[in-house]
């Protein structure tokens, strides 16, 4: 019922996304949060999320495919045949991705070559799939780009916050700033390596349906 | 780099640099299908089937037709089909290729062993989309193994995997028991548990090591 009243507020009813972009914007940012609750793309969230500035340019990466993808399987919707519908997608998906290689490629050299085969591995994260079956393919596409925002923004906000931790108690360093004092604080080289990513994702998660609560039950 | 020979590039995928537990490659399905040991040991079978397999083509295609023809000649490779540089093009025909195979490998399983079909059915799908298997084809190409070399990382790479998801299959078997605080109940523990298998996995790290 919140939701509804939420829904309106800006767009104005039949407006630009059918009066549904906020509670689409919600949706996939908090309650239906892509990493934190449906557990989806954690590949990269492990993977990236050593250092904060990683963490940032990934999110970035996946906000700019998510909403070209999102865009542009929407858009071809209505002439998309419906047996290869996901060989069209993943056309659509790896375009925007080889978009910011190639971008990454050509003007932050290092980032690109510390991000490796994660910017590639985009291409079968399930969160952008996921968005580009279960939504682009039908809704218009504005309401669409705000889809692909909102999911984006939520898979960056968790990256970030793990970014976050596992930097500052890894290496006692913010973006490469001492936070920490060396004085009083050693650095805990677990939370860099592979380990510390797994006992981050995974108390995030489990602090996440802390705040949330147990799952309502479904009322269908 | 190109020294290391195959066996040792083999025994490293599995240990030390476990395309899971070290590269946390094919995570989605290491933590949706790790509920039951059987389910797992089969995933685990067609995951390494179809990675050894497409990593071997991928090789072929990449160093055969993609690779510009300058590069080829600085790596000391024969000259390939196409002379232009289309490695811009990698991802696109990298998944193309997994995806074509898998659906090869699915009718071909179909027509001349049903029970096998049914048996790993449901997985064949999905390996389409496991990173693991991308994942890996980029390593090879990133790392420029050689030829041998890849066949032995692909191997090498998919049992390492099996051998993580049937240990995590084990270990949510056992833990069903045990009283977990409800927030973490299902996936947060399981991450945490795979943290700890992660350190244990970490214990090999003297053994041999690439890159």
């Amino acid at each position: 019922m919140a939701d509804k009243q939420l829904a309106c507020m800006t767009c104005q009813p039949k407006g630009l996304c059918g009066g549904r972009g906020l509670l689409t914007l919600k949706d996939g940012a908090w309650a239906n949060n892509p990493l934190a609750i449906q557990i989806l793309g954690i590949c990269s969230a492990l993977a990236v999320t050593n250092r904060l500035e990683n963490s940032l340019v990934m999110g970035a990466a996946l906000i700019f495919v998510c909403v070209g993808s999102n865009l542009l399987v929407s858009l071809l919707r209505k002439h998309t045949p419906h047996r290869i519908r996901m060989i069209a997608e993943v056309a659509i998906i790896a375009t925007f991705v080889i978009l910011f290689d190639q971008f990454l490629k050509a003007f932050y050299w290092d980032m690109s070559k510390q991000l490796g085969p994660y910017v590639g591995l985009i291409i079968t994260n399930c969160i952008v799939m996921g968005r580009a079956e279960a939504f682009a393919l039908q809704n218009p596409p504005i309401l669409s780009i705000v889809d692909g925002v909102a999911n984006g923004l939520g898979y960056a906000a968790i990256l970030a916050i793990i970014g976050f931790f596992r930097e500052l108690l890894g290496t006692g360093e913010i973006f490469g700033y001492k936070v920490l004092s060396g004085q009083w604080y050693t650095p805990n080289q677990l939370m860099i390596l592979a380990p510390g990513a797994f006992f981050a994702l995974g108390i995030v998660i489990g602090i996440f349906n802390a705040i949330k609560g147990p799952e309502p039950e479904v009322k269908k | 780099m190109s020294e290391t020979s195959a066996l040792v590039i083999f025994i490293a995928a599995i240990f030390t640099n476990n395309i899971l537990l070290t590269n946390f490659l094919g995570m989605c399905s290491f933590i949706a299908c790790s509920g039951q040991i059987r389910t797992s040991i089969g995933l685990g079978t067609a995951v390494t089937f179809v990675l050894t397999m497409t990593t071997a083509i991928n090789y072929a295609v990449y160093y055969g037709i993609l690779i510009s023809a300058e590069e080829a000649a600085e790596l000391g490779r024969a000259a390939p089909l196409i002379s232009t540089d289309l490695t811009h093009l990698q991802f696109i025909v990298f998944i193309a290729v997994i995806a074509a195979f898998v659906q090869l490998v699915e009718m071909f399983v179909e027509r001349f062993s049903p029970r096998l079909y049914f048996a790993l059915g449901i997985f064949l799908p999905l390996i389409t989309v496991n990173c693991a298997i991308l994942g890996a084809s980029l390593f090879m190409i990133i790392r420029k193994y050689s030829f041998i070399q890849s066949i032995g990382f692909g191997l090498g790479a998919g049992i390492g995997w099996a051998v993580a998801i049937v240990l995590l299959a084990g270990l949510r078997q056992k833990m069903r028991y045990s009283n977990i605080p409800e927030p973490f109940e299902g996936v947060p523990i399981a991450m945490v548990v795979t943290g700890v298998l992660a350190m244990v996995f970490m214990g090999f790290a003297g053994m041999v090591s690439i890159q």
